[in-house]
């Protein structure tokens, strides 16, 4: 197999983990929202930790990605 | 990393050019490259700008602020908060280096999000820069809590209240962590910054290829810029708010 195409066929797999990090944001996120609309009060405290759990969940999707380019340019 | 030069569809260089280097004072030390590059370049132009901006704002020393003034105030007051909760009273001799690594990285990663590409540099896009970072902080993290706490340091990777019998098993996969923490905390910026710039790059790529059509992904890439300096500020937050609860690890034990 071309070197060219096993490198892209790598790449697609790669980001297969992105799906996970999907189910993790989304689930960060509604989580977030069914806490503020139970106790509105509480918005400014929840957020900065949602916002913080977000990161973090993305870091990883990051990794995935990574991976993805060093198999993709390197 | 080493992108090679090999052109892609359309002729134009590979994404990962843009992390290329130059060189703007060419310094040889004994066959080694010490060269000034754009990346120590704007490593100074960090230092210099949050500098310039701290001392220049707070010249005045209004009780009632100015703008810029409240702008310093602001950002001590926001880092200064983010201690006081992560870390408590005791993290205060701390604050000094913390707030550094805050300005540092969110100046750094904004002056990445500059356009004229050849020129300008984000320089937090490069591993052995964040690395560096985080080993600082990982070092200093555990020095600290071997200073302060001795041997009984050791005590931090079995955790109280777990049964006896666990610990061949908790131990090793507490140690484990333990010493992944540099490597996700510096990947974690590494790759938030390269991934997002090498996007970019994709994205005006496509940008430039479609022709007319252009516009579509124009419009992502105005989407896409407003999310990297987004992911800029969240990044430099996040990286302080870790190292932050990783003083905290060290100070009071659990």
């Amino acid at each position: 197999m071309d070197v060219e195409a096993a490198k892209m066929i790598g790449a697609g797999i790669a980001v297969i983990a992105l799906m996970g990090v999907g189910v993790g944001i989304g689930n960060i996120f509604s989580t977030l929202i069914a806490s503020i609309a139970r106790n509105p009060a509480a918005r400014g405290e929840v957020f900065g930790i949602g916002i913080l759990g977000f990161a973090l969940t993305e870091a990883v999707a990051l990794f995935a990605l990574l991976i993805a380019f060093l198999i993709l340019f390197a | 990393m080493a992108g090679s030069s090999a052109p892609t569809e359309g002729g134009f260089p590979s994404p990962v050019e843009q992390f290329h280097l130059l060189e703007m004072i060419n310094i040889d030390v004994a066959g080694l490259n010490l060269s000034f590059t754009t990346s120590a370049f704007y490593m100074m132009a960090t230092a210099v700008l949050v500098g310039v901006f701290l001392v220049q704002s707070m010249k005045g020393r209004h009780l009632v602020p100015t703008r810029l003034q409240s702008m310093a105030e602001l950002s001590y007051e926001f880092v200064a908060g983010m201690v006081r909760e992560n870390v408590g009273s005791e993290g205060r001799p701390y604050f000094p280096f913390i707030f550094s690594l805050f300005m540092f990285i969110l100046v750094g990663n904004l002056f990445g999000m500059l356009p004229f590409g050849h020129y300008t540099y984000t320089f937090t896009s490069q591993i052995i820069v964040t690395f560096a970072m985080a080993m600082a902080v990982f070092i200093g993290v555990t020095v600290i809590a071997l200073m302060k706490h001795g041997l009984h340091f050791f005590s931090f990777f079995f955790p109280s209240g777990a049964p006896v019998y666990m610990a061949p098993l908790l131990i090793p996969i507490e140690i484990l962590s333990y010493l992944s923490r540099p490597v996700s905390l510096s990947v974690r910026l590494f790759a938030n910054m390269m991934a997002g710039h090498t996007m970019m790059k994709v994205f005006g790529t496509f940008v430039v290829l479609l022709g007319a059509f252009g516009v579509a992904p124009m419009v992502v890439l105005v989407a896409l810029t407003g999310f990297e300096i987004l992911v800029a500020v969240l990044q430099a937050y996040v990286f302080t708010i870790l190292t932050c609860i990783y003083l905290n690890d060290a100070l009071h034990l659990h």
